[in-house]
C-alpha cells in the first residue's frame, strides 16, 4: 500500500488570484477555509465548494477542489443537488449576505429545515460590493449609500436568528478578522451532520469598513452558553450591544440524503416491468 | 354492420365522475384488446367547472383524437348545449333527463337517470361513473364480464366499496339493455385480445428517464407536468435514485445541475411558468457545459395563462429564451409512445454535448392515453458523457478548446479538480474578460451545436414519395397530421409530412430536401405566433402556410386536411 503524503495548503491553492481589495475580510474567510481542509485532511478531489454570485462568492476559483461558481443567489440549490447525489462528498456552499439573504432567501431556509449535510458559508458584509456600495439585506436602518441616499428605511435582517428559526441543526457566527477562531468553526460546521451555517462577519475596506466597530463589538459566547437551547441561542442572536461569535447552537437529527438514500434499492430499473402495470 | 370505430365524449362538471368514467372506460377497452386515443380537459380547479373527456375507440390504430363526436354522454345542461354542436352525422345523444332537457333535433338520443339509479336505486351517487360504464358497455359492445374483472382488480384493496360498484355496473348495463331501443349505428366489433400498455404522456416521459439512466430528478409541481415528478419520485428510489421536491424552479433546476457536476444523469420537468422562472439556469448549463434535461409540458401562456389547456407556445422560449448566446438543444416527442423515445433521446444529446436539452411535450401529450404494444427498450443504446478521469492531471483543463466543441469532463471524488464557472473563462474554467477567450468558447459551444445538427437521427416522413404539398409539423400533432395525410392520401392528393423530432437544431439538408420538390408547405401548430414557421423561415428561409389555432385545444385530422383542400 502507497503511503500518501499529508496535504499541506499548497495543496488547495489554486493559480488564479482572488480578485479581493487589499484587507478584504474574505482573505480571512479564503485563508481559513484553506486550513481547515488542511487540518481535516480532506482529499480536493473529494470536496466541493458551490457559491453564488458576487464578491464573496469568487471563492471556489481560489480553492483547489471541484466548485461551482454558481448564480446570484443560488449556491445551496446547486450544493443541494450535489450533496443528494454525492453523499460521499464534503459539499460547502459560500455566498455573500446579498446571496444567501436578499436574491437567494428562498433557499436559506429550506435547506436549513431538510438538514443536508452541507456547510453553508455566508460572507457578510453589510453592503453589494461588486455592484459598487449599494444597500444589502444586512445593512443598518438609516444606512446610507448610492442606493439609498437618503439612509435605508429597512429594517436589516438577522442571518443567525433567520437560520435558527428555519431549523438549521449547527448555527455560528466568525470574524473574518480572528482567524483561528474562524477555522475552528469551519471545521465544527464541516464535520457537524446535518446543515451548518455559518455567518462569517468579514468587512468590506472600500465601501463600509466595518473593523473598527466588529473589533470593538465582537465578543466571544458568554461561558455558560449552553448551545442545545434553542431559546439561549435566540435570545443572543437579538444581542444588540455585541456581536457573540463561536457555536449558537448545536443539534443532532437525521440528515436528509441518508433519509433519502435509506429507500435505495439496488436493482437497475426494469422496464417491461413498468410497462406491465400500465 | 356497425361502425366500430367510435368518438365518445363525457361532458360535465368536474368531481363528478366525467374523468374517471372515461379512465375506466378506457382501461376496460384497451384490455379487451382495442385501441384507444383520449383528450381530457378540465377547469384549474379541484371541483366543478366545465370537464370533458373523449374516447376514441378502434379496433384498429387511432393517432389523434379524430373529428366531431360520435356519441355525446351529457352529464349536465352545459355540457349538452356546449358540445352538442359537435355532434357527426349519425350521433347520439346519452343524457340524463334530470338534469338535461335536449332540443331534441336531428339526432338520436337515449336518456338515462344515472343520478335516479346511483343515488335512489343503489343509494351509492359515487358510484355513477360505474353506471355510465355499465350504460356504454351495453349500447356499444365492451362485454360486461371483462369490465366486471377490471373493476375487481381496480378495486381489490377496497373490499367494502367492491360490491356497490359491481352492483353499480350491473345496473347500468341491465338499464341499457331493458330500456333502451338501440337506433344507432356504433357498436364495436369483436378484437383480439393483444396485451397493450395504456398510458399518458407524462408517465411516458418518465419510463423514459428511468431507462435513460437518469437517477436525481429535483422538481415543483406544476400543471400539466406534475405526473413526471409523481412517477419519478415511486419510482427513483426503486433504482437507486434520488428525487427532491425544490423550494421553487430555480431550487428545482439549480439541483439538478449540481446533481449533474457530481455525475449523475439528472433532470427536472415544469411548464410554461416554470419555465421562466428556471431560464437563468439553462444558461448556466450551456456556458459551464452540465449535461442536463429539462421537460416543459407546455399549456397555455403567457403568465399562468391557461393551466389545463393546450399550446405549443414555448418553442421560442425553448429555443432562444434567455440571455446571451446560449445554445441548447431541443426535442419534441410526436406521441405517448414517442415521449418515451424522445426522453432518451434528449439524456443521449444532454451526455454527447453536454448542454442543457430541452424536451417540448405539451397538454394534450401529457394528459392523453394512448395505447400501444409493449416497448422492447433492451436495444436502446445509452450515452455517457466524455470523461477524462484518469487521464487528468493537476492542471486539468476541462473546457479544452477540441475541433468538435467536446472537452472531457471530470467527475468529483477523482482527480482533476476545477470550478464550474457562470462566467466567461479560458480552458481550465478561470475567469477571463479578454476577448479572444470569449470568442473561443463561444465558439466553442456552438461548435457542439453544429455538431448536434449533422450528427442529428433523420425525421420520420409520412406520406407519398411524389409529394407536391407538405407538412412539416412539431410535438404532439404528429397523430393528426399523419391521419391528415392519409384521408388526402387517399383523396388522390400528393401530400407528405415530415415531423422533425430534435427541433433544434434542425438538420437543415434533410428539411431542405424534402421541401425542395413541394409546391407548399403547411406548418400547423398550437400557437398565434407560428413560432415554428417562423423558426424555418429565420433559419432555413422556408416560406410556408402557417395553419394555427390557440383555442386551448389539439388539432383534428379534419383542420389539417381542410388546410390541404384549401392550398391545393
Amino acid at each position: 500500500m502507497v503511503e500518501t503524503a499529508a496535504l499541506t495548503l499548497r495543496d488547495y491553492r489554486t493559480d488564479v488570484k482572488p480578485i479581493w481589495c487589499p484587507g478584504c475580510g474574505d482573505f480571512g474567510v479564503l485563508s481559513s477555509t484553506h486550513k481547515a481542509l488542511v487540518q481535516l485532511q480532506l482529499r480536493p478531489e473529494n470536496v466541493v465548494i458551490a457559491s453564488g454570485i458576487g464578491c464573496s462568492s469568487r471563492l471556489p476559483y481560489f480553492v483547489k477542489t471541484y466548485g461551482i461558481h454558481g448564480l446570484h443567489g443560488r449556491s445551496l440549490p446547486l450544493a443541494t443537488g450535489m450533496k443528494l447525489a454525492r453523499p460521499d462528498l464534503t459539499v460547502l456552499a459560500y455566498g455573500g449576505d446579498g446571496d444567501m439573504f436578499s436574491i437567494g432567501t428562498g433557499h436559506t431556509p429550506h435547506a436549513a429545515r431538510r438538514n443536508v449535510d452541507i456547510t453553508a458559508v455566508c460572507m457578510d458584509n453589510q453592503i453589494y460590493g461588486l455592484t459598487k456600495a449599494q444597500t444589502s439585506p444586512t445593512s443598518v436602518r438609516g444606512y446610507k449609500s448610492k442606493s439609498t441616499p437618503y439612509g435605508s428605511p429597512d429594517e436589516p435582517l438577522n442571518p443567525v436568528l433567520l437560520a435558527l428559526a428555519s431549523g438549521a441543526s449547527f448555527v455560528a457566527r466568525a470574524y473574518s478578522a480572528r482567524a483561528k477562531e474562524l477555522t475552528d468553526l469551519l471545521i465544527k460546521g464541516i464535520q457537524h451532520k446535518g446543515f451548518a451555517f455559518i455567518h462569517v462577519k468579514s468587512p468590506c475596506v472600500e465601501f463600509i469598513n466595518t473593523y473598527d466597530m466588529l473589533d470593538r463589538l465582537v465578543e466571544e459566547m458568554p461561558v455558560d452558553h449552553d448551545p442545545s437551547d434553542l431559546q439561549a441561542a435566540m435570545n443572543l442572536a437579538v444581542t444588540e450591544e455585541k456581536v457573540h461569535v463561536g457555536v449558537f447552537y448545536e443539534s443532532e437529527r437525521p440528515v436528509y440524503e441518508e433519509v433519502a438514500h435509506s429507500w435505495f434499492k439496488p436493482t437497475d430499473f426494469d422496464a417491461d416491468a413498468f410497462f406491465r402495470r400500465f | 354492420m356497425g361502425k366500430s370505430e367510435i368518438i365518445i365524449r363525457l361532458a360535465g362538471e368536474g368531481g363528478e365522475g366525467v374523468i374517471s368514467a372515461g379512465d375506466m372506460f378506457t382501461a376496460g377497452a384497451a384490455r379487451l384488446g382495442y385501441q384507444v386515443f383520449t383528450f381530457r380537459t378540465y377547469p384549474s380547479q379541484i371541483k366543478g367547472g366545465p370537464a370533458w373527456y373523449q374516447i376514441r375507440v378502434s379496433d384498429k390504430s387511432v393517432l389523434s383524437m379524430g373529428d366531431g363526436v360520435d356519441v355525446l354522454i351529457a352529464f349536465n345542461e352545459e355540457g349538452y348545449r356546449d358540445h352538442i354542436g359537435e355532434l357527426n352525422k349519425d350521433g347520439v345523444l346519452i343524457y340524463d333527463p334530470d338534469t338535461v332537457t335536449p332540443d331534441g333535433k336531428g339526432h338520436t338520443s337515449y336518456p338515462v337517470p344515472f343520478n335516479e339509479i346511483s343515488r335512489k336505486k343503489l343509494d351509492f351517487f359515487r358510484g355513477k361513473n360505474l353506471v355510465v360504464l355499465g350504460t356504454m358497455s351495453a349500447l356499444f359492445g365492451l362485454d360486461p364480464g371483462s369490465l366486471e374483472g377490471m373493476v375487481r382488480s381496480r378495486l381489490a384493496r377496497r373490499a367494502e366499496l367492491l360490491t356497490k360498484n359491481l352492483e353499480s355496473l350491473d345496473h347500468g348495463y341491465n338499464y341499457a339493455r331493458k330500456n333502451i331501443e338501440k337506433s344507432d349505428p356504433y357498436y364495436l366489433a369483436a378484437t383480439e385480445k393483444i396485451s397493450r400498455v395504456v398510458m399518458g404522456g407524462n408517465e411516458a416521459v418518465a419510463a423514459g428517464a428511468l431507462a435513460a439512466g437518469c437517477r436525481f430528478y429535483g422538481g415543483y409541481p406544476i400543471t400539466p407536468a406534475t405526473e413526471i415528478f409523481l412517477t419519478l419520485a415511486a419510482e427513483l428510489p426503486k433504482v437507486g435514485g434520488v428525487c427532491f421536491q425544490a423550494e421553487d424552479e430555480m431550487a428545482a433546476i439549480g439541483s439538478v445541475i449540481g446533481a449533474s457536476i457530481g455525475g449523475s444523469k439528472a433532470m427536472t420537468a415544469t411548464s410554461g411558468p416554470g419555465l421562466s422562472l428556471m431560464t437563468e439556469f439553462l444558461g448556466y448549463a450551456t456556458i459551464a457545459e452540465v449535461p442536463c434535461v429539462i421537460a416543459d409540458v407546455q399549456r397555455g401562456g403567457p403568465a399562468t395563462g391557461l393551466p389545463t389547456k393546450n399550446e405549443q407556445s414555448d418553442f421560442f422560449h425553448a429555443v432562444y429564451g434567455g440571455h446571451g448566446d446560449a445554445p441548447r438543444i431541443v426535442v419534441a416527442p410526436g406521441s405517448v409512445e414517442d415521449c418515451i423515445y424522445q426522453t432518451i433521446n434528449a439524456f443521449n444529446l444532454a451526455e454527447r454535448y453536454q448542454m442543457p436539452v430541452l424536451l417540448l411535450s405539451d397538454q394534450s401529450l401529457s394528459h392523453r392515453t394512448e395505447t400501444f404494444l409493449p416497448p422492447d427498450l433492451s436495444h436502446v443504446r445509452l450515452e455517457e458523457r466524455l470523461t477524462a478521469n484518469g487521464a487528468a492531471g493537476a492542471e486539468f483543463a476541462r473546457y479544452k478548446l477540441t475541433e468538435n466543441g467536446i472537452s472531457p469532463v471530470t467527475i468529483p471524488g477523482r482527480p482533476g479538480t476545477y470550478s464550474s464557472p457562470g462566467l466567461e473563462h479560458d480552458e481550465k474554467g478561470a475567469p477571463t474578460t479578454a476577448s479572444k477567450w470569449h470568442i473561443a468558447m463561444t465558439d466553442k459551444r456552438f461548435r457542439k451545436l453544429d455538431l448536434a445538427a449533422k450528427e442529428g437521427a433523420a425525421s420520420p416522413r409520412y406520406g407519398v414519395r411524389n409529394a407536391e404539398i407538405g407538412i412539416i409539423g412539431w410535438g404532439g400533432t404528429e397523430g393528426a397530421i399523419r391521419e391528415a395525410v392519409d384521408r388526402a392520401v387517399a383523396k388522390g392528393y400528393k401530400v407528405a409530412a415530415l415531423h422533425p423530432k430534435m427541433v433544434h437544431p434542425l438538420t437543415k439538408g434533410e428539411i431542405e430536401k424534402f421541401v425542395s420538390p413541394l409546391k407548399k408547405v403547411i406548418v400547423p401548430e398550437i400557437n398565434y405566433q407560428g413560432q415554428f414557421a417562423h423558426y424555418l423561415r429565420g433559419t432555413l428561409g422556408i416560406d410556408v402556410v402557417r395553419l394555427n389555432k390557440y383555442d386551448g385545444l389539439p388539432f383534428c385530422p379534419g383542420d389539417i386536411f381542410q388546410k390541404i383542400e384549401e392550398v391545393i
